[in-house]
């Protein structure tokens, strides 16, 4: 008897089948790792066994007897939890507020009994070692701490079944092992968890079996200790793929990117940005660690032009910018592409020209000039391989690689010196993140000035050449990528090392 | 699912909707104590049985075109023009004291000034609130909503104190170098019906608008203003201006809708001669989801509905009359929402009928 055992499950969205005749087991007290390409059907899969999506054909068993689940408090019923990548948090409520938020103690007047809840949640946090302060508000705490909150929620509703949907891109390797630690002890207590990830490591460190899916369908599970990360990366994309593009050494002379100790406030009217004084030359990438929200989001902001600075002084090339507005030029990749990247209802061919539709090529007078645009974008989507090759499509049905690498197409074809990539392969495939990291070592080498924010410290120690940690809004450190390692950036951007005096 | 079914259901829904709104209105009827059939043919064979008939519908049709469009643009900004009835009012207004005032220039002058006119009066109640929500960020609907009070009181002040004739609620006449000529003069059969070259110049503002929406620069850019504010600003576009241009011409497009009445019909300005068109306008562009072209059809579609109502007038009370619109409307809306919602079982079954198989 299998703790979950999904059969011959079926999911299309329009003409996209996201699960094509799934089967899927879990064993109880496992961990289970479900790893896949960005758009290989795992979230979907899980989506629908927390009941998020009813499927279009197939049944669920959970603990051997069929069940429906219709939505949400179904599986949380059958004793089904799942942490989202995006947090489902109410941000200016507390803690225990927001985990017995649908499960609320009251007594029999209706008033909430708050003190008794939090007495609870304070032994559950003792035995798992998810120390947590009950009292404190959703928006003063870190990432870490909102995930171990949200899997706080779960154990207080009694879910025997945890599902976690990519889990580790937001923290820090510290954050990391501590997580590895109580999903073990979660383990060791008979509970059962599925594991949604990208990260080869990760599964290999953590798992008991893997189950591997490409395009929407079941290609293997493995025993984790009877397989490796060459047959999983095989069995997850179809084939091998190539070493990286190197690095060409470049003599950098020219400063591109200028910053002369510049403080920005954040959206809050605190400052988010302290005092930061950084230059990046042509062909070089600096890599700006840190964990989120240490300002990294509100810095590239400012350098795009998005947001007023106080102080300081910035330049790109020999402009120089206005503290108060001004769009730059410059090619950048947001951090947040549906909010900032893409217009999810403009079609591929009107996202292509996005921030580009006043520049002579693309329009004469004041008519877009159809004919230039539509091969403009054919040679975008052949060189940069966005599938389906629909220019007509609305961005809105491009999977998120896709989404991804339109707007990384479009940034990276601008004649510009200067680009800003945020967290440019968050949420992406291996093949995807490896091209896009390709994408960007190869204009590094044409000689163009990268700034590189990422909280994927990987990412940063591959591709930089200098590193700089970002902490509480400070640049507190910049290394030589060569000397340093993973273990000395994480001192840094957890703020256990500060700036020597 | 292929997409003949698709395009068997877009059509269908509008008839479906329309079959059912009858069937409930023709309850409606046979309780008062008449005969549906009669009502119903009644209202078809004196709103498009005839000639006469049609351009009835098509002046009723005219001045919903231009509200329509005004609020449909406002709409692809991003932005809730409630404000069309002020800015008609205002735009009217304008056309029917510059086309007394200066009534001794010749029509080749006149004319373009009256247009122009009707459209600079709309321009300045639109750009009211959009520089407000532009600077401040003060909030259109409430500001638009509050210029259509100002635009009532104001005007109602001067028709009944500075510019009117005595014991009429209505200005002077505007002089005949400035009248829009009725489609009778060209077309004998509408005799009788006030439909007038205004319904042109409508059409063509409805494709001007539709080029600019889709074949500009600058269309594109209010397009993205209206989509996603953030990814607008982003691409370095002047979302600030985009809204107040937006509201501006939205503005002057709703009042040009005042040359239907006054230029093409009366020839005066009077109190109340809006009927309401700029609420129905925001009706319009909804139905017709904010589509230049669409707006045309959806707009004689109200015609109709607006004409036929008065013909059944006869027969039934107008506010039965009234009752049937509204239901109309109500089941165009709900049933819209029913297909898509059809369609989407219609497709789980299919996909599970294939794993089946």
């Amino acid at each position: 008897m299998y703790a979950v055992e999904m059969q011959h499950i079926t999911k299309r969205f329009g003409h996209f089948t996201a699960n094509h005749q799934v089967d899927f087991q879990v064993h109880e007290g496992e961990i289970h790792a479900l790893i896949g390409e960005n758009g290989a059907g795992k979230s979907t899969l899980m989506r629908i066994l927390y009941g998020f999506y009813t499927p279009d054909a197939g049944q669920i068993y959970i603990n051997g007897r069929e069940v429906k689940i219709q939505k949400p408090s179904d599986a949380i019923t059958l004793g089904v939890g799942m942490v989202h990548q995006h947090f489902m948090l109410i941000p200016p409520l507390t803690v225990t507020e927001n985990i017995i938020l649908g499960k609320e103690e009251t007594n029999r007047l209706g008033i909430l009994n708050l003190p008794l809840a939090a007495k609870q949640l304070t032994e559950l946090s003792q035995t798992y070692r998810l120390h947590i302060d009950p009292s404190a508000k959703i928006e003063q705490v870190s990432i870490g701490f909102q995930q171990r909150i949200e899997i706080l929620k779960i154990l207080y509703r009694n879910a025997q079944i945890i599902i976690l949907d990519e889990p580790t891109p937001i923290l820090t390797p510290q954050e990391i092992d501590d997580l590895f630690k109580v999903l073990l002890q979660l383990k060791s207590e008979g509970k059962t968890i599925i594991l949604i990830t990208h990260k080869l490591s990760e599964v290999m460190t953590i798992s008991n079996r893997i189950t591997i899916m490409r395009h929407g369908k079941i290609v293997g599970t493995r025993e984790t200790k009877s397989t490796t990360q060459t047959e999983l990366a095989r069995l997850m994309i179809g084939e091998e793929i190539g070493p990286p593009i190197s690095k060409r050494p470049f003599i950098a002379h020219k400063d591109i990117l200028i910053m002369e100790q510049v403080s920005a406030k954040g959206d809050r009217g605190v400052l988010a940005v302290r005092n930061v004084s950084l230059n990046v030359k042509e062909g070089e990438i600096i890599g700006i660690a840190g964990v989120e929200g240490n300002g990294q989001s509100e810095l590239v902001q400012v350098i795009a032009g998005l947001r007023p600075f106080q102080v300081g002084e910035i330049s790109i090339g020999s402009h120089s910018l206005s503290p108060t507005h001004g769009h730059q030029a410059l090619a950048h990749i947001p951090e947040d592409r549906l909010r900032f990247g893409l217009i999810l209802d403009f079609t591929l061919q009107e996202n292509l020209i996005l921030g580009r539709q006043q520049e002579l090529r693309f329009r004469h007078y004041y008519f877009l000039q159809d004919s230039e645009t539509r091969s403009y974008s054919s040679e975008l989507i052949h060189s940069f391989d966005i599938r389906p090759e629909e220019l007509s499509l609305p961005a809105r049905n491009f999977s998120g690689g896709n989404q991804q690498k339109i707007v990384v197409a479009r940034e990276l074809s601008k004649n510009v010196p200067l680009i800003v990539a945020s967290q440019p392969t968050r949420g992406l495939d291996i093949r995807a993140i490896d091209f896009i990291h390709n994408s960007l070592i190869s204009e590094r080498n044409k000689g163009k000035a990268i700034l590189l924010v990422s909280s994927d410290l990987g990412e940063i120690l591959k591709l930089s050449d200098r590193i700089a940690v970002m902490y509480e809004g400070e640049i507190t450190k910049v290394f030589l990528t060569a000397d340093t390692d993973e273990r000395e950036i994480g001192m840094y951007m957890t703020g256990a090392k500060k700036k020597s005096a | 699912m292929q997409t003949l079914t698709k395009l068997g259901y877009n059509i269908a829904g509008p008839v479906l909707a329309l079959i059912i709104s009858f069937a409930i209105g023709g309850i409606f009827i046979a309780i008062i104590g008449k005969d549906p059939l009669a009502v119903y043919s009644q209202f078809f064979s004196d709103t498009l049985g005839n000639a006469y008939g049609i351009g009835q519908v098509l002046f009723k049709a005219t001045p919903l075109i231009f509200t329509g469009l005004a609020s449909a643009i406002c709409f692809r900004a991003g932005l809730f023009n409630i404000g069309a009835e002020g800015q008609l009012i205002i735009g009217a207004f304008c056309i029917a004291f510059v086309g007394n005032v200066f009534g001794i220039l010749p029509a080749i002058f006149l004319l373009p000034l009256c247009i122009l006119a009707g459209f600079i009066g709309g321009a300045c109640w639109g750009i009211i609130p959009g520089l407000l929500k532009a600077t401040f960020g003060a909030h259109e609907v409430i500001n638009t909503i509050m210029m259509n009070f100002i635009a009532a009181a104001l005007v109602n002040y001067f028709v009944s104190n500075v510019f009117f004739v005595p014991a009429t609620v209505h200005t002077p006449d505007i002089v005949p170098a400035a009248h829009l000529s009725r489609l009778d003069f060209f077309f004998e059969s509408f005799h009788g019906a006030p439909v007038n070259l205004s319904l042109f110049i409508a059409i063509g503002a409805a494709l001007l608008l539709h080029v600019y929406l889709w074949k500009t620069s600058l269309g594109y850019e209010l397009r993205a203003t209206g989509l996603n504010l953030n990814a607008a600003r982003y691409a370095g576009i002047h979302v600030e201006r985009h809204m107040i241009g937006t509201l501006t011409l939205g503005g002057g497009l709703a009042g040009l809708a005042g040359m239907n009445f006054v230029m093409g019909y009366k020839h005066y300005f009077e109190l109340g001669f809006s009927e309401g068109a700029g609420f129905i306008g925001i009706a319009v562009a909804l139905l017709a989801r904010n589509n230049p072209i669409g707006i045309v059809l959806t707009s004689i579609f109200f015609g109709i509905l607006q004409y036929g109502s008065l013909t059944i007038n006869t027969i039934v009370p107008k506010e039965l009359a009234n009752i049937l619109q509204a239901i109309v409307i109500l089941c165009i809306i709900v049933l819209s929402k029913v297909i898509d919602r059809h369609m989407v079982r219609l497709q789980k079954q299919s996909v599970a009928a294939e794993v089946h198989a």
